[in-house]
């Protein structure tokens, strides 16, 4: 059983029709008794990290969250999931939950033919092996829309990047956490495959 | 590197696809979610759903088509026609729509972007306008008008001032909809689609007019949109997705990889 956290940070259906057009069982659930015993958790959302973080404080999810990881839990961070992760983000200077030492920065484009959010479909280049990206071929294009994106202090926890006049981290982990800034509920067969990996991965 | 988007519309009327749009095989006509399933496993980069339900009462219709397709496609899609308030906004993105695709309801009520967007974030919010060329005048510097109900009522707002607004009021994507060029197949709106995608840095689709993978190239290059927006080349079977996208990644154009296995 996957355990999609509903912290009212978007849309959260759309990973669990992911996961249902997969065969996983998941549910969804606001609940922080059912996120710190989970057998697996997603972390989705999109939206400001100062929001997200606030109803995770309030309701006690953020603990649970931390409760889960350090239980050894499987846990997927995605988009918003991915840079809460992290000590702290630029977004209006927000202290996150800091299972990975490291903040979000925004991204500070020279260029202004490049816009942001970056949204659309972005090639994503594997750094370092992980079970989950292990489907991943080179050019292939995940689907991202976000204007911070999760910078790690320790680089061995970057396992993707991409590139949008700088490079930058794509997926990231540590242990049993693993976190991607792109969607891979949107992200076509390649994107389904790596939520799929997620379910079988035995960190 | 960013690719650029290719994206279709459908149109669609009481949970149908709209009679306009003929398709050359016939297995699955009419039904969208067929429709948009095929683009899907073909390598298309996104969908727009347009509901044309002349009718209020039978827009549930495209509620449960929305949530069908959003159990078998996997790609973003977004939801236009007829979203007037937040609450229509927020049943199509419940139901599993990415974003909402909003016209001349924001035109009336310009407040309904900027709601929509503290509801659900820029990246939901899709301002889609409709432009008439009528030539540079003191209320339409650039020469762009635009224009509500499907062309027929001017608005006496410059497109250029209009896209600028939305970029304010939190759209976080912009569609370029020229009405000259619409249905002529003979190419995009160029100036029109530049002048806004130099006036805004969120992302632009244009639309209107696409005939041929040249005139895509020509507004992605030229045009310097972000994606283009595609129907009958597509509908009627005169290019597949496979052929499109290598054209325009043939000719240099950063693109994603058309017709990947699908899970």
């Amino acid at each position: 059983m996957i355990t999609i956290v509903d912290y009212e940070a978007g849309n959260l259906t759309s990973v669990k029709r992911a996961l249902d057009f997969l065969g996983f069982e998941n549910r969804i659930t606001p609940d922080v008794d059912l996120v710190s015993r989970a057998e697996r958790v997603i972390f989705p959302g999109v939206g400001r990290a100062r929001t997200a973080m606030n109803i995770l404080r309030k309701r006690g999810l953020g603990e649970a969250l931390l409760d889960a990881f350090s239980r050894g839990t499987p846990v997927m961070g995605i988009c918003l999931g991915a840079q809460v992760a992290l000590s702290r983000s630029e977004e209006d200077d927000t202290p996150c939950l800091g299972i990975i030492p490291g903040y979000c920065p925004r991204f500070a484009l020279d260029n202004p033919d490049l816009k942001i959010p970056h949204m659309g479909w972005n090639q994503v280049r594997v750094e370092k092996e992980h079970y989950i990206l292990k489907d991943v071929n080179p050019g292939d294009e995940f689907y991202f829309v976000h204007s911070y994106y999760p910078q790690p202090e320790d680089e061995s926890q970057v396992y993707a990047t991409a590139g949008y006049e700088t490079v930058f981290p794509a997926a990231i982990g540590r242990e049993n956490l693993f976190a991607t800034q792109f969607h891979p509920e949107k992200s076509g067969p390649v994107g389904l495959n790596l939520l799929k990996n997620f379910a079988e991965w035995r960190p | 590197m960013l690719t650029k988007r290719v994206i279709s519309c459908l149109d669609v009327r009481d949970g149908k696809l709209a009679k306009s749009i003929k398709f050359v095989d016939t297995k699955d006509i009419g039904d969208p979610v067929e429709r948009a399933r095929k683009y899907y496993q073909e390598g298309l980069d996104e969908l727009v759903f347009y509901d044309i339900t002349a009718s209020s009462d039978r827009r549930d219709i495209m509620i449960d088509v929305v949530s069908e397709v959003a159990s078998q496609v996997f790609i973003p899609f977004s939801v236009g026609g007829g979203l007037r308030t937040v609450e229509d906004c927020s049943r199509v993105l419940l139901a599993g729509a990415e974003k909402v695709n909003v016209n001349s309801a924001a035109v009336k009520n310009p407040g309904l972007i900027s709601e929509a967007s503290r509801a659900f974030g820029a990246q939901a919010v899709v301002l889609s306008m409709d432009v008439l060329r009528v030539g540079p005048g003191p209320e339409i510097p650039s020469g762009y008008e635009i224009v509500i109900n499907g062309g027929r009522t001017p608005m006496g707002i410059d497109a250029v001032a209009w896209a600028r607004r939305g970029e304010d009021l939190g759209a976080g994507e912009l569609v370029v909809n020229s009405i000259d060029a619409d249905g002529t197949r003979e190419g995009y709106e160029i100036t029109l689609t530049r002048m806004i995608a130099d006036a805004v840095r969120i992302p632009v689709i244009a639309s209107g007019g696409g005939g041929t993978p040249g005139h895509m190239f020509e507004v992605l290059t030229e045009g310097r949109a972000d994606a283009a927006l595609i129907a009958s080349m597509l509908h009627y079977g005169e290019y597949t997705i496979a052929e499109i996208k290598s054209y325009l990644s043939n000719r240099g154009l950063p693109i994603r990889k058309a017709g990947m296995p699908v899970t």
